[in-house]
Parts: C-alpha cells; sequence; structure tokens
C-alpha cells in the first residue's frame, strides 16, 4: 500500500486569500457571425455539402414540427408539446458529430438530435398520440421518445436523473471495449439537481466516456439563469470536477459541432468525460402548459431572433453556394405536408388493448397484476360506456 | 459444504457470479480494496480487477443512477448502499428511473440486470440511522422486486438469483446475522426462488409470518407456545415483492390464525398489506383477528431499541392473545 500525501501539490500564502468567482475565464467558441460568415481566423469543420445540408434540413424540419405540434396542441388533439425553436442547433449539430452507434441520454428539448438520427414523422406521431404504434405503448406523455434502433434512451420526466445514468452507460461502453461514447443532454435548471452533481462527480473519478451537454437557454420555466445558480455558467463547474470543459455558441451549428466533435475524440482517446455548455436560448415557450409574456419581454426575444441558429447557417450555406432557395422552400412545405398527413393517420390509430396496461411492469406479469387486470376488465364490460377506447376490444 | 456466516455466503455468490458472467460489476462506497464496511466485497477487487469492483464517490443518488444507466447498457450491475438508512437520495432514481424503466419504453429498455445490495435492521446499537428496515417504502412500488434472505444458505442463493433475474431486484441483509448467522452453504453454484415464502417449520395452531432477521424470532416465539402446548406453522416471506400470497394463504386456512412480525415501524408497514389480503381471502377460515408485531410508530431509538424491538417475548404474548381471542 502506497503512502498517499493529498496536499503534496497545495501551495500555501501567509495571509488570507480570497478566491473570488471569475478568476477563470471561460471564452464561448464562435466560428460563424450572427449574419453567418465565418469569424476571421476560426477553423470551418470539415463538414461536406451533404452533411451541412443533413444539418440543416434537420433543424429547419423540427421547426416545422414544432410549429405544427404546438398548433395541434392548441387545437386539442395533442395534450402537450415542448418546441425546441431557437436551440435547433444545439441539439442537432451535436447529434451530428457523433456516431450513430454512441448512445444518447436526452432531456426533453433534444427532438432535433432525435431526428437526425433517422427518426420518421409517423414515429413523432405515434408517440404524441399515444397510439398502439408508439413503442412506448402510449404509456408517457407526448416528446417523450425513445428508440433503441437508434440509441436513443427512453426520455423520463424527472430532472437530471439521465445524468448519472449516462456516467454509467458510458462506464459500461468503456468495458465492452468499444470506441464509442454517450452523450447527456440537460438544460442548466437541471444543473441544480443533485444528480447533476452525482453524475459529473462520477464521470470524472471513473473515467466515463461521456460528454455533458448542457443547452443553458436562459430559463428554466420561468426561472431566469441569474436565479438559477450565481457562478460562472454551467462550465465554471466542469472545472471544479476535474472535467475538460468547452463553451460554445448554441445558435452556432458550426461551433456546436466543431466543439462536439473535439469532445468526442477526447472521450475516446483519453477514456474521460467532456463537459459542453452550449450558450442558446428558449425562444419557445417551456411548454404548451406555459406563457412567457409574464416574465419576459418580446424585446428580449427579438434580440435572440436575430440569432436564429437557421438563419445562420442558411447565410453560411448561401455563401458557399450550396443553397437552393426554391428546392428549401419545396422541402420545406413538403416537411408541412408530411407532418400534416402523418397526424391525421396517426390520430386515429387505437390505443393499446388494455392487456398492455400490466404488461413491462416485470419482465412476466406477476399472479397480483393478472389478478388486478381480470377484475378491470370485468369492471370495463360492465361499463363500456365508461371506457370508449378499450371497452370494444376487451376479450 | 462450508461453513459460512451471512457476509462469507455474500461474498461467496458474488464471486461466483462474477466468474460466470464477466459482464457482473460490484461498486459502491469502500466495497473496493477495502471489501465494504462489511467485508462483504473482500478480494474481489483482487481478484476481478479495479474495473469491475471499485469504489465510488459519496453519493447514493450517484451510486443508483450510475448502476441504472450501467443496467441499461447490458452490464450487471450489483450496487451496493452502505446503510439502508443511506438508501433514500436514492429514492427518485429507484422509485422513478430503477422501477419504471422497463414499462415507460415499452421493453425497449430495462434495468433488470440490476440488484441493489443493502443492509438493514436493527440490534446492533445503531440507532436513528443505521437501524431501519425500509422495504415497505419500496414495497409500494411497481416494478421493483424486494428480497430478503434469512440466513447463509438463503443468502447465498437467493442473492444468486436476484443478480440473474430479469428485474431490479432491491436485496435486503439483515446486518444483526452478518456474523451471528451461521450454517453449511453448498460451494457450488444454487438459486433460490424469487417470490416464493418458504415454511420453516410446519405447525397447526398458528401461522408466524416474517422474514429475515425475524425468523430468528419467531422460532424463539414459537418454542415458549410449544411450552404452552401451542402448535406454531412458521413461514419466511423471503420476498417482500412479489409475494406469495397462495402460500400463506394455504397455511393461514390450515391454522385458522395469523400473526405477521416484522421490525418497522407498524402504521404503513408491509403486514398492513399482508393483512389486508389475507383477511379477503380467508375471512371464513380466520379464528381470531390478524395479529401484527411490529416496531413502534417511532424513530428507531437507541437507549430503548430493546424496548422497541418486536421480540420473541412480545410475539409470544401476541400469540397467547391470538389463541384466546
Amino acid at each position: 500500500m502506497k503512502d498517499r500525501n493529498h496536499l503534496a501539490d497545495v501551495k500555501t500564502v501567509s495571509n488570507v486569500q480570497i478566491i473570488k468567482n471569475g478568476v477563470v475565464d471561460i471564452p464561448m467558441l464562435q466560428i460563424l457571425s450572427a449574419e453567418g460568415s465565418v469569424i476571421d481566423g476560426a477553423v470551418e469543420p470539415a463538414l461536406t455539402k451533404e452533411e451541412s445540408l443533413k444539418i440543416y434540413d434537420t433543424m429547419e424540419y423540427i421547426r416545422v414540427l414544432d410549429e405544427r405540434m404546438v398548433g395541434a396542441q392548441r387545437q386539442g388533439r395533442i395534450s402537450f408539446y415542448l418546441a425546441s425553436t431557437g436551440e435547433e442547433a444545439a441539439s442537432v449539430a451535436s447529434a451530428a458529430a457523433l456516431s450513430p452507434d454512441d448512445m444518447i441520454m436526452s432531456q426533453y428539448r433534444e427532438q432535433g438530435a432525435l431526428a437526425y438520427r433517422g427518426y420518421k414523422t409517423n414515429q413523432f406521431m405515434n408517440q404524441m398520440f399515444s397510439n398502439k404504434d408508439d413503442p412506448n405503448k402510449g404509456r408517457q406523455m407526448p416528446i417523450h421518445y425513445g428508440d433503441k434502433a437508434l440509441n436513443f434512451m427512453t426520455i423520463s420526466s424527472p430532472l437530471g436523473t439521465q445524468i448519472p445514468q449516462a456516467s454509467g452507460y458510458a462506464y459500461g461502453q468503456k468495458m465492452s471495449g468499444k470506441d464509442v461514447v454517450t452523450i447527456c443532454y440537460f438544460g442548466e435548471g437541471a444543473a441544480s439537481e443533485g444528480d447533476f452533481h452525482a453524475g459529473l462527480n462520477m464521470a470524472a473519478v471513473l473515467n466515463c466516456p461521456v460528454i455533458f451537454f448542457c443547452r443553458n437557454n436562459g430559463y428554466a420555466i420561468s426561472t431566469p439563469a441569474e436565479e438559477q445558480f450565481a457562478g460562472d455558467g454551467i462550465a465554471s463547474r466542469g472545472l471544479g470536477y476535474g472535467i475538460k470543459t468547452i463553451r460554445v455558441d448554441g445558435n452556432d451549428p458550426l461551433a456546436v459541432y466543431a466543439a462536439t466533435k473535439e469532445a468526442r475524440a477526447l472521450a475516446i482517446a483519453e477514456k474521460c468525460p467532456v463537459l459542453i455548455e452550449a450558450m442558446t436560448y428558449r425562444l419557445a415557450a417551456h411548454s404548451t402548459s406555459d406563457d412567457p409574456t409574464g416574465y419576459r419581454s418580446r424585446d428580449e426575444e427579438n434580440k435572440w431572433r436575430a440569432k436564429d441558429p437557421i438563419t445562420r447557417m442558411a447565410n453560411w450555406l448561401e455563401g458557399k453556394g450550396w443553397f437552393d432557395e426554391k428546392e428549401n422552400d419545396k422541402r420545406v412545405e413538403k416537411a408541412r405536408q408530411d407532418v400534416l398527413a402523418a397526424m391525421k393517420a396517426c390520430e386515429k390509430t387505437d390505443v393499446c388493448d388494455i392487456d398492455d396496461i400490466i404488461e413491462d411492469v416485470y419482465d412476466t406479469p406477476p399472479w397480483h397484476l393478472k389478478e388486478q387486470l381480470a377484475s378491470l376488465k370485468a369492471h370495463i364490460k360492465k361499463y363500456p360506456q365508461r371506457f370508449p377506447k378499450t371497452a370494444g376490444r376487451v376479450k | 459444504m462450508a461453513k459460512m456466516n451471512l457476509l462469507q455466503a455474500i461474498n461467496n455468490a458474488l464471486i461466483t457470479a462474477m466468474t460466470e458472467d464477466e459482464k457482473v460489476m460490484v461498486f459502491g462506497e469502500d466495497v473496493g480494496h477495502f471489501g465494504g464496511v462489511f467485508r462483504a466485497t473482500s478480494h474481489l477487487q483482487e481478484k476481478f480487477g479495479k474495473g469491475r469492483c471499485f469504489n465510488t464517490p459519496l453519493t447514493e443518488q450517484g451510486i443508483i443512477g450510475f448502476a441504472n444507466g450501467l443496467a441499461s447498457q447490458g452490464s450487471v450491475p450489483v450496487a451496493e448502499i452502505q446503510f439502508g438508512d443511506y438508501i433514500f437520495p436514492a429514492f427518485d432514481q429507484i422509485v422513478n428511473e430503477t422501477a419504471k424503466w422497463r414499462y415507460r419504453s415499452g421493453s425497449q429498455f430495462d434495468v433488470g440486470s440490476l440488484t441493489i445490495r443493502t443492509p438493514y435492521g436493527g440490534g446492533i446499537a445503531g440507532g436513528l440511522y443505521h437501524s431501519q428496515s425500509p422495504e415497505a417504502f419500496f414495497a409500494h412500488c411497481p416494478g421493483l422486486k424486494i428480497v430478503v434472505p434469512r440466513d447463509p444458505y438463503h443468502a447465498k442463493g437467493l442473492l444468486l438469483a436476484s443478480i440473474r433475474d430479469k428485474n431490479p431486484v432491491l436485496f435486503m441483509e439483515p446486518k444483526r446475522l452478518y456474523r451471528a448467522s451461521v450454517a453449511d452453504v453448498p460451494e457450488e453454484d444454487y438459486e433460490l426462488p424469487l417470490g416464493k415464502a418458504d415454511i420453516v417449520q410446519e405447525g397447526n395452531d398458528i401461522t408466524l409470518l416474517g422474514w429475515g432477521a425475524q425468523i430468528e424470532i419467531l422460532q424463539k416465539a414459537a418454542d415458549m407456545a410449544l411450552q404452552d402446548g401451542v402448535s406454531c406453522e412458521i413461514v419466511d416471506l423471503r420476498s417482500i415483492l412479489p409475494w406469495d400470497v397462495e402460500t400463506v394463504m394455504q397455511s393461514v386456512m390450515k391454522t385458522g390464525r395469523l400473526l405477521i412480525n416484522h421490525e418497522a415501524p407498524l402504521t404503513g408497514g408491509f403486514a398492513s398489506e399482508i393483512a389486508a389480503s389475507i383477511q379477503e381471502r380467508c375471512f371464513l377460515y380466520l379464528e381470531a383477528p390478524i395479529a401484527r408485531v411490529c416496531g413502534l410508530d417511532t424513530p428507531y431509538p437507541l437507549a430503548h431499541e430493546k424496548e422497541y424491538m418486536p421480540d420473541e417475548t412480545k410475539t409470544y404474548e401476541a400469540i397467547k392473545r391470538t389463541l384466546h381471542y
């Protein structure tokens, strides 16, 4: 057993020294200006035309999906929705920098990452309409997606729980010997949860190849960031945990891509976690149950609209000669039509049979669940009008 | 066969599981080189390396969050919470994550390979925060299995079954018996069934039901009652969730009387659930109200530990009351 001296590297001083917040200056990586031109001295990440357009198209698709689904919720067709307007670059461009084998453990505003992985419009719809084609079997509120084939872990509502889970998932990946990582998304609000501390500290100590991707979008429902923490954002915490950290302009898709690419390479090469803080703004309401006019001004929102990641990337693509406006308009229109058509088709699909209510609690239903199901079915048969979704199919 | 105490049986089960499946990983506070504060994980790090048996930082919510992620990835985590009393920071991870993982994803993902080991129970002068029996909190949570061994033989067989079960298991170890209970334990691999009670002793006049360290108490009380000519049937529930209603029901239909004993406080304890279910099923067979001999509805005391405990004398008195109802 070797002797330890945990004070070995500590310098001493002979007068009281107060270490102040902000001693470490954490800069923000920016590659594109707000207008979408490459900033002097910035290095464009190596993205092909095809890759660039895939990022752009996915961002635009998500904007369309979000607009339509907020509308659908207003019409009472779905119970709940949560848009990512203004934050598309954060989720889409980061997902673009990953390998499809990397696990994504998201919070709930990362539909862009899921769409980038290849989740189809009807898959989004099946989940949101809680129908029998939803792989979650209609058990979770809208937007709690998950897809095993796409390595996208099913979302749960509790905030921040995915953070230590991502550390564990990444540890398992490392032990399996594969060069893959886990990316874990969360907001600056969730970073106040105890699970944030637990997860980052464990990842650092246990050398887990995980990318902690914080979307610092300025608000947790109505609570502004300055009422959430007093330190220098979330990035400053990474240093405290001994985690390599990058702060990036979250509305700059090229910067997000470059930062995530670098983080992934580091995580694999050094088997370590990396924290990315993406500075962005939640232009959308928190969810369809929220009304931001009660806590922020139009002016403030407009300042951020001017930094819209989609416009910014369109301008960059245009500069490259990769942007065809007519083609793009057609694609957007087609996306709108697809969303509407899928919505119409999927909202009519039945919910699962009542027998599914006791499935997946355990690998097989134990006696007490079978007993409760039998009694429930007898009751439904007795009151079919009360339970129109399932009564007709009770066997 | 080898003579083992309960800790050695646990250690032996972990070695068996880790030898058989390289995906099994054991971790928690102090479980690495030190082998755990009770030494349940002694020498595992030497045998299987730091990658598979390791210390974690001091964070119960982190340990279970990490374990959830690891299980969902396909590894087989055996996470230790050093004392059952300290499991509560992990309550959210267990109740909202572990227990719901499979259901919420429609079986796309699950954490069925997870086992959480934790010592529970009093009788060791542990006071409020080293004595609790938190099983009832978790029994209220669909998706979990809860298993409690009563001796070294059960500790090994039930732990191996828990590690290999396709559902997350909370494995609660009676720490009072860690060194006190010694028995012959097969050295080879074996499993005992989850969700099945065990009839420890057959009898005709009253069924005494318990689990874990309280089985010993029930045996002592049954011996006292035998002096009065009372024949007690003793049933070890072994699994709290799902629990074996059938075996309990059959026993109660035979004896006509039921006494349930647990260390946890009376109100909302698992005895309440059993009593309700058994009166529903056996109403016309019952000769007396179902008796509960439990801890008091107080925090677990220190100086008054002996008074607090549902011991054999309290159990014996309750047997007499039930018989003479």
